[in-house]
Parts: C-alpha cells; sequence; structure tokens
C-alpha cells in the first residue's frame, strides 16, 4: 500500500504562463517584458524594449532583403532521399514528411535571385523551421547550384544561417556536404565573387565550421548565439559554467570572428551598400 | 601483453590458461596447450569476423591501438616535426613535419592522441584546438608552395569544445582547411587509422584519396552524442553505432571512401608490422596512381568528387 502515492488529477492543468505569447501579448525572450505583438511585428520582429531580435521565417527573411517582387526561387523541387535507412525513436522518413507538410518546402535551404536596391544578388536562406536547419544532401547541393549561377552570372552570393550543424541522419553524407559547400566557395573566391555571410540566431556545429565563417565579409544578428560546439556540450566537458553573453554575435564580435553586428533594419541597407564595393 | 575490451573477454580467458600452463612444469600441458590454440583461433576467427558497429568503434578507439607517430616511424624515413601556428602556439594534438617516402620528400599530418595517461592530457587525447589546424594549414601550404604531396593521417574523436577553442574560432579553423585543401595544388592522400570524429577530422581529410582501416570509423557524431540527442538514452549507443554506418564497408558503399586495408585478426595493435607494410603497399599504390595525373586532372578530379557527393531526389529533372 503506497501511502504517498501521488494522486492523479483530473482537473486541467493551469494555463502555462507561456500562453501569453499566443494572442495579442507577446514575450520577449530576452528581457521577459510583456510587449505588443503587432509593435513586434512593425518593428522587422525586433523587441521595442530590448532590441532583441526574435527569428523570422525564409519568407519574412527574403521579403526583408529583396525589393519588393522580385525573388526568383530556384530548384524547389529538390528532396531528400534516406541513404542510411535511418532510423532513431522515428525513421528519417517520417521526419522528413512531417517537416515537410509543416513548412510546405522539400528542406531546410531556399535559393534564388533578387534585386536588393535595384542590385541583382543570389541568395541562400537557411530555413529553420525544417529539421533545425539542418544541413544534408539537398542543402548542400542547393548551396553549390547557387554558387555554380553565381558563377555563370557573375553575382555576389549572400548566405543566411540558421542551423543547428549537419544533419544526422544522413550520417557522413552529411559531413562531407561541409567540405563540399566549402570547395564550392573556394571556387567563387577564385572567380573573385564576394561571399557575404549573414549569421542569425542560431548558428552551429557543421554549418558554422564551413560555409558560414567563409564569409568575405561574416554580419551577424545583435544577441545571435553562434559557435561550433554547443553551449550543452561544452558545459558537459569542462565541467564548469560558461561566461555571460558566451557565443553571442557580440562575443564574436569582441574576438574578432565577425565583421559587424547588424541591426535588422539596417540589414538591407548594409548588404547592398556593402555589395557595391565588390 | 594487452589490454582486452569487454567483447575480447573469452579470447582472453583461453589466452590466460594458456599462459598458465606454459609456465607449468612441462609434461602433458603441452598436449593442452595445443588444444587449447585451435580452440583460440577458432574463437577469434568468429569472433572477428562479425563486430558489430560498436565493437569496432571500441576497436578503433583501442588504447594500444597505432597512432599517427606509430606510422610515420614505421613508414617514413628522416620525420622532422615542425611545430606551431605562427600566431597563438603550438597544439600537440596534432603532428606534422616533411618526411621521406620512397626516396621522395612529402609532407606529413596527422591527429595525435598518445598513449600513457600523462601524454593523452599533453595531447589533449587527440581534440585539436584552432591553433591545431591553423599549424596543419600552415604545412599544407608550405607543401604546395614546394610541391610536396601530402599524407593525413586521421584518428581522433573530434574537434575540442572548449571556451578557448570557441574564443579563437574553432569553426573558422576547421572551415578554412577545408576551402583551402579543396584547391590545394598537390596530391592529398587521407587515411583513417582510428577514429574520424567529425569536422575534426574531415578538417584533416578534405583529399583526392581516402583510405581506412578495416576497424576505423569515421562519422559526422560519435554514437554517444547521437544517441544522447535523437533517443535521450545513453544505453542506446550500440544502435546508434549501427544507424549511423560508420564502418570502413559502410563508407566504401556510400562512396567515401576509396580503399579499406585490412587488418590484422584482431586489430592492428596486434601486430603492428604486418598493419604498416599493408598501409605502405597501399599509400604507395595511391601515390602513383595521383603521380601519373596533371594538375588540372588532379584538381578536376578532385572537384568532381566532393560536388557530386549526396542523396538528392529531382536532379535530373531541374538540371538547365
Amino acid at each position: 500500500m503506497a501511502w504517498f502515492k501521488k494522486q492523479k488529477t483530473t482537473e486541467p492543468e493551469p494555463p502555462k504562463r507561456s500562453k501569453i505569447s499566443e494572442g495579442m501579448w507577446l514575450k520577449c525572450n530576452h528581457c521577459r517584458e510583456i510587449v505588443y505583438r503587432k509593435e513586434v511585428e512593425r518593428n522587422n520582429k525586433v523587441c521595442p524594449k530590448c532590441d532583441y531580435h526574435f527569428p523570422i521565417s525564409v519568407l519574412e527573411r527574403i521579403a526583408l532583403l529583396v525589393d519588393l517582387g522580385t525573388f526568383k526561387e530556384w530548384d524547389v523541387e529538390l528532396s531528400p532521399q534516406d541513404p542510411l535507412n535511418f532510423q532513431d525513436t522515428k525513421s528519417y522518413k517520417e521526419r522528413v514528411k512531417t517537416h515537410q507538410e509543416k513548412t510546405g518546402r522539400k528542406d531546410a535551404m531556399v535559393i534564388g535571385e533578387g534585386m536588393m536596391n535595384g542590385r541583382r544578388a543570389v541568395l541562400c536562406v537557411f530555413d529553420f523551421s525544417f529539421m533545425g536547419g539542418s544541413m544534408g544532401s539537398v542543402v548542400g547541393e542547393k548551396i553549390c547550384r547557387a554558387i555554380d549561377r553565381a558563377l555563370e552570372t557573375r553575382l555576389p552570393v549572400i548566405l543566411v544561417t540558421t542551423s543547428g550543424g549537419a544533419r544526422m541522419q544522413e550520417g557522413i553524407l552529411s559531413l562531407m556536404q561541409m567540405a563540399k559547400t566549402s570547395a564550392a566557395v573556394a571556387k567563387l573566391g577564385e572567380a573573385k565573387l564576394p561571399f557575404i555571410c549573414l549569421l542569425a540566431d542560431p548558428t552551429f556545429g557543421g554549418v558554422t565550421a564551413s560555409v558560414a565563417m567563409l564569409g568575405d565579409v561574416i554580419l551577424a544578428e545583435p544577441k545571435a548565439l553562434i559557435g561550433f560546439a554547443g553551449p550543452r556540450v561544452i558545459e558537459q566537458t569542462i565541467k564548469q559554467q560558461l561566461p555571460d553573453q558566451f557565443q553571442r554575435a557580440e562575443f564574436l564580435l569582441e574576438h574578432g570572428m565577425i565583421d559587424m553586428i547588424v541591426e535588422r533594419r539596417q540589414l538591407k541597407e548594409t548588404l547592398s551598400t556593402l555589395v557595391a564595393h565588390f | 601483453m594487452h589490454d582486452y575490451l569487454e567483447f575480447e573477454k573469452p579470447i582472453r580467458e583461453i589466452e590466460e590458461k594458456i599462459e598458465k600452463l606454459a609456465t607449468a612444469p612441462a609434461g602433458k600441458s603441452q598436449d593442452e596447450i595445443r588444444k587449447l590454440r585451435i580452440k583460440l583461433a577458432q574463437v577469434e576467427h568468429t569472433l572477428y569476423s562479425k563486430l558489430t558497429p560498436w565493437q569496432r568503434t571500441q576497436l578503433a578507439r583501442h588504447p594500444q591501438r597505432p597512432s599517427t607517430l606509430d606510422y610515420i616511424g614505421y613508414l617514413f624515413r628522416d620525420f622532422l616535426e615542425l611545430h606551431g601556428d605562427r600566431s597563438f602556439g603550438d597544439d600537440r594534438a596534432i603532428v606534422g613535419g616533411f618526411a621521406t617516402y620512397n626516396d621522395r620528400s612529402i609532407m606529413v599530418i596527422g591527429h595525435q592522441k598518445g598513449k600513457t595517461l600523462k601524454e593523452r592530457m599533453q595531447r589533449n587525447f587527440g581534440m585539436p584546438n584552432p591553433e591545431g589546424y591553423r599549424k596543419a594549414l600552415r604545412l599544407m601550404k608550405m607543401a604546395e608552395k614546394f610541391g610536396r604531396p601530402i599524407v593525413t593521417f586521421i584518428d581522433t574523436p573530434g574537434a575540442y569544445p572548449g571556451i578557448g577553442a570557441e574564443e579563437r574560432g574553432q569553426a573558422e579553423a576547421i572551415a578554412r582547411n577545408l576551402y583551402v585543401m579543396s584547391r590545394l595544388a598537390v596530391p592529398i592522400i587521407s587515411i583513417v587509422i582510428g577514429e574520424g570524429g567529425s569536422g575534426g577530422a574531415l578538417a584533416l581529410g578534405v583529399s583526392d584519396r581516402v583510405l581506412m582501416l578495416e576497424h576505423g570509423v569515421y562519422s559526422v557524431i560519435s554514437p554517444e552524442g547521437c544517441a544522447a540527442i535523437l533517443w535521450d538514452d545513453p544505453a542506446k549507443v550500440p544502435d546508434a553505432a549501427s544507424a549511423l554506418k560508420m564502418t570502413a564497408s559502410d563508407l566504401v558503399d556510400l562512396h567515401i571512401v576509396d580503399e579499406v586495408i585490412p587488418e590484422p585478426l584482431g586489430g592492428a595493435h596486434r601486430d603492428l608490422n604486418a598493419m604498416t607494410e599493408r598501409v605502405a603497399k597501399s599509400l604507395s599504390n595511391q601515390l602513383a596512381q595521383l603521380n601519373d595525373l596533371s594538375l588540372p586532372q588532379l584538381l578536376a578530379q578532385r572537384d568532381q568528387k566532393y560536388r557530386s557527393i549526396g542523396a538528392v531526389n529531382g536532379l535530373a529533372a531541374t538540371l538547365q
């Protein structure tokens, strides 16, 4: 007879605090202030109190960067296979299907061409909502195709990253996408075409350790988390607490790893001015 | 004497029996020993011909597994170790320098794990910091400048995840090596001799030919890391090792590894002489093949090789 058996509650659980974010109001991930959702949206999804940059979707990102109606997407149909027949608690095929239904996209990368303040540029944007923006064969192939076209048309390439790193479910083939994409960036370099990276929150692992850090110029969004190893892995390895602001964009700027931190409302202007210098 | 792994217990038991009998006063024991030796051969044969990917991973990490410096010592003459990245420090988790191979000067670079506990700590268990990758890059660029082929030995759990490593740009150091190696104007051959741990391994592994020892492993993430993330269960490590397709034969099937070098029964550490002879044979053969290529051919083949890696649907439909 268990004296202290936990009573199963039959009444519904009280609403969680985060429910606030469902309605008109939004709780900032950074300063924890409650802010008016519409105001955040009008402000390019930047917190009006602390300037925290909320994550934005691929389409919002593209709309932010290119002149209205000028974006042409390429290679929409490329989709992943399941080369390892990978199965963890769920099969890779199932995971892919779920994310395809959720996002309406075949994988975690959108490539295409658009105008930035009247200037043509090739754009590659990671989609974090598709399996954490992880880089597998399709992501790698699309980045290479975007670069191939930039080489043909002699256009600058702008890469926007939000990614947890290489996609485990494609094993070694994902790891090799790091080499494949870096090799493509090297060819772009030989052709003397600019490669500009914008690192958004979060950018980690095999994506940072390949294309993301290879920009001729590297920009980052304020307070974005950027690194090679995830903070939890580092904490477990060194068994110490990590310093405040560790792996934030500001930390990378201070250590000489990026060129500048750019606020979202100045992003398009900065990029188009920058591209004009090449 | 060597260390036995958990799954090698049956072998250990027989070998210990043989040893005991051998030291006992001579007599009937000779016959007994002969029988035990036959049994040992059978047990070894069955055990090592049916290794699971997780067992192979353990062999690849075996404390007595031959290291980069072992192979350098056996394969090459006049190894001159060069140190430092000229910017921050000398990372002892990566060794490199000039050596002579078949009367030819080459550049050799590899991860070095260390054997004794003290050496392991000095070498950070073979987990490089950014200055290690930058030292490797410096040596590779020097090899290119003087037209020397490059041989790299891969054996690392991965790039070190630490505060200093992040501050000094671990990601940039790895990325820069991938970028430069993809266009380096000399032949590059990589040999996975033990553990190929993710980006930390690949940073020495962008090459014209990738060779791999029979019990080596090479993966995007360690089985432990994968089990923790995808299963949230440390007991699933062996399943993760299988799912990741990280053994030499898996990687040949996936067209990532060009040649598997067979190991002596029980692993490379059982017979270093036999192992290095096989490595030497493969290495000479591959170097000779690459030598026959002109520089444009070499670079075009390397470019084509990496450009075509991946499993993608819908390629044909969208080709321009």
